[in-house]
């Protein structure tokens, strides 16, 4: 206690130009390291467009910090080669977007169940929703596996977009976002008018929540999207596996042998079309982060 | 009145309909899983060669087994080393992020863009971005290029070859793509704490320094925990990373081979028993951790 009123007493006395300078420095120090992070993130990104842009013989000839020309050949003999790579695209396309609307839909649902309605073990419920968010689903992918097999769900895409009706998390952000963005009194109001409970959801409350339902379908596509644990566990014919799956059959190939500039076409194929679609709707997506994860 | 609590009644029985859809996928996706997963950690079952031994009940035997093999040991030891190694540059980073950017006498310009690009490896493909580090520091690839000709290194080195290497890859993989998260939950935490407190600690003549210590970080506790355990249980499942970087190998000598990799080994093998018990194993150590978030976090939030 005592040196924190010695250290005041002695900033005090040089107040304002000591202030100043520590601030211009500070400063200066803050938008170095803010520099050396941004590269850091990009670096990895920037090589791999360049190299994906360089034929194979001119890879193997060491790294060159500008692009050629090559991306269209790499690309074509990429879709033209062993890996089926555009059905990826669109299989991967398919469970996230029927994820993502599933998710969003249903998640409002159920937190629209606790926010609006009072019931015997609705706090119980709620509680329980939230004791199991954190519970990964790996702990139980053994028996879901087992049972996709059992119900003749092997190379299907019902098991990995069903379950997205049920998303703890999704479920927290809506509850979060309805407590103050969605007052009791329209409700009571749209039920004077006459209106039924299901079209009340449908109607008027899942346009009022579109703000949230947005930053969380984005969430939720691009975790589907990423997701490689249970999708190789359970799609092993060719025509349907997902993007993350041929990634890693790319990597257990003999790579080697491979044209490295194919490679990096296929790496740069997977990543790019996220990265543009983050660059366009960043503002949601930055913003969104923190609004259900904590209160407080 | 009766007619008028009657109605009441009918309308809030809404509340169960709309919790149908999520009651019904929760149990046949996630409940009944999990609870045959337990059923399977108290069976011999598993494939030798072409052969299938059992269904057989034998008890805790698959918990002994695999509480007294090295294995266990090992590879919690990797996962724990590898979220260390990842963690302790993420939240020191991120602190020091969220205290800038929070800062108003620093009035830092561009933070939208510094933000972006932080947040933005969050957002990659993990396997995508392992397969990338994996072509990008192989043994004649562009890392090694590039050191060679600065004259930082004579010959190349082989990133995929050493312990130390390997892990350190995957820790500054999980690194990138998990500061800019963290440092925005931290500035949110921060934004939350009641300005006054600041301006009474500056009129009392506090410097930006003590203000940091002695008031914003005791208040940003909570989101301290939060940030931890949830890191925490994130790093328990880390898997896709290590996974495509090292073919699913955890190589070099098992030294980067993560717990839920040893899972997958085990459910690609088909040895349920085992995969069972380790299963329950992590079931446990996270359900003891979520407690831990939940007390900190979500205890005020029921109306």
């Amino acid at each position: 206690m005592s040196d924190i009123e010695k250290n005041s007493q002695d900033i005090n006395l040089g107040a304002p130009k000591k202030s100043m300078i520590s601030v211009r420095v500070r400063r200066l120090i803050a938008y170095a390291v803010l520099i050396i992070l941004t590269i850091l993130c990009l670096i990895w990104f920037y090589i791999l467009f360049i190299n994906a842009t360089r034929s194979n013989g001119d890879l193997s000839r060491g790294f060159r910090a500008y692009p050629s020309t090559k991306l269209f050949t790499n690309l074509n003999n990429l879709f033209h080669g062993t890996l089926p790579v555009a059905r990826g695209m669109l299989n991967s396309l398919i469970i996230a977007a029927l994820s993502a609307i599933l998710t969003t839909y249903f998640s409002t649902m159920t937190a629209y169940a606790i926010h609006a309605y009072r019931f015997k073990g609705r706090k119980a419920l709620f509680v329980f929703i939230l004791a199991v968010m954190m519970v990964p689903t790996q702990v139980s992918a053994l028996g879901f596996q087992q049972m996709c097999y059992n119900m003749g769900l092997e190379n299907s895409y019902i098991p990995l977009i069903l379950p997205s009706i049920a998303a703890p998390v999704v479920f927290f952000y809506m509850k979060q976002y309805m407590d103050s963005n969605l007052p009791k009194e329209l409700l009571e109001a749209a039920r004077m008018d006459g209106a039924g409970e299901l079209k009340i959801f449908n109607i008027v409350v899942v346009p009022m929540m579109k703000p949230a339902i947005a930053v969380q379908a984005i969430f939720a596509f691009v975790g589907s999207w990423n997701n490689y644990f249970m999708p190789s566990l359970l799609l092993h014919k060719d025509e349907m596996k997902t993007l993350p799956i041929l990634i890693a059959q790319l990597r257990a190939a003999d790579w080697l042998k491979f044209d490295m500039g194919q490679v990096y076409a296929m790496v740069a194929f997977s990543i790019f079309p996220v990265i543009i679609v983050y660059l366009l709707l960043s503002r949601y997506i930055v913003g969104g982060v923190t609004a259900g994860s904590v209160k407080g | 009145m009766s007619k008028k609590v009657g109605h009441a009644q009918r309308i809030n029985r809404w509340g169960y309909i709309f919790l149908i859809p999520f009651l019904l996928t929760f149990v046949i996706f996630q409940l009944i899983p999990l609870i045959s997963t337990i059923y399977n950690s108290f069976f011999e079952n598993y494939m030798s060669g072409l052969t299938h031994i059992g269904p057989t009940f034998i008890g805790l035997e698959n918990f002994k087994k695999l509480l007294s093999g090295r294995e266990l040991l090992q590879y919690t030891g990797n996962t724990m080393i590898m979220w260390v190694l990842g963690f302790v540059p993420q939240i020191l980073i991120s602190l020091l992020l969220a205290a800038w950017f929070t800062d108003p006498s620093l009035r830092l310009k561009g933070q939208r863009f510094f933000k972006t690009v932080i947040y933005l490896p969050n957002l990659i493909m993990a396997s995508a971005f392992a397969m990338l580090f994996f072509t990008l520091f192989a043994d004649s690839g562009p890392i090694n290029s590039i050191l060679m000709n600065i004259g930082l290194i004579s010959k190349q080195y082989q990133f995929m070859s050493h312990a130390g290497s390997v892990r350190g890859l995957v820790a500054l993989m999980n690194f990138l793509m998990w500061f800019g998260n963290t440092t925005i939950l931290l500035m949110a935490g921060m934004m939350g704490i009641d300005t006054s407190l600041f301006e009474a600690a500056e009129v009392d003549g506090a410097t930006a320094t003590q203000i940091f210590w002695k008031i914003t970080l005791p208040l940003l506790k909570p989101i301290f925990i939060y940030v931890l355990i949830t890191s925490l249980i994130g790093g328990l499942q880390m898997f896709d990373v290590p996974q495509i970087l090292t073919n699913g190998t955890g190589d070099p000598m098992r030294s980067s081979m993560t717990l839920i990799m040893w899972l997958n080994k085990y459910l690609f093998n088909r040895n349920y028993g085992m995969a069972g018990a380790l299963s329950v194993l992590l079931l446990i150590i996270t359900g003891i951790l979520s407690l831990i978030v939940f007390k900190a976090t979500a205890s005020k939030d029921v109306d």
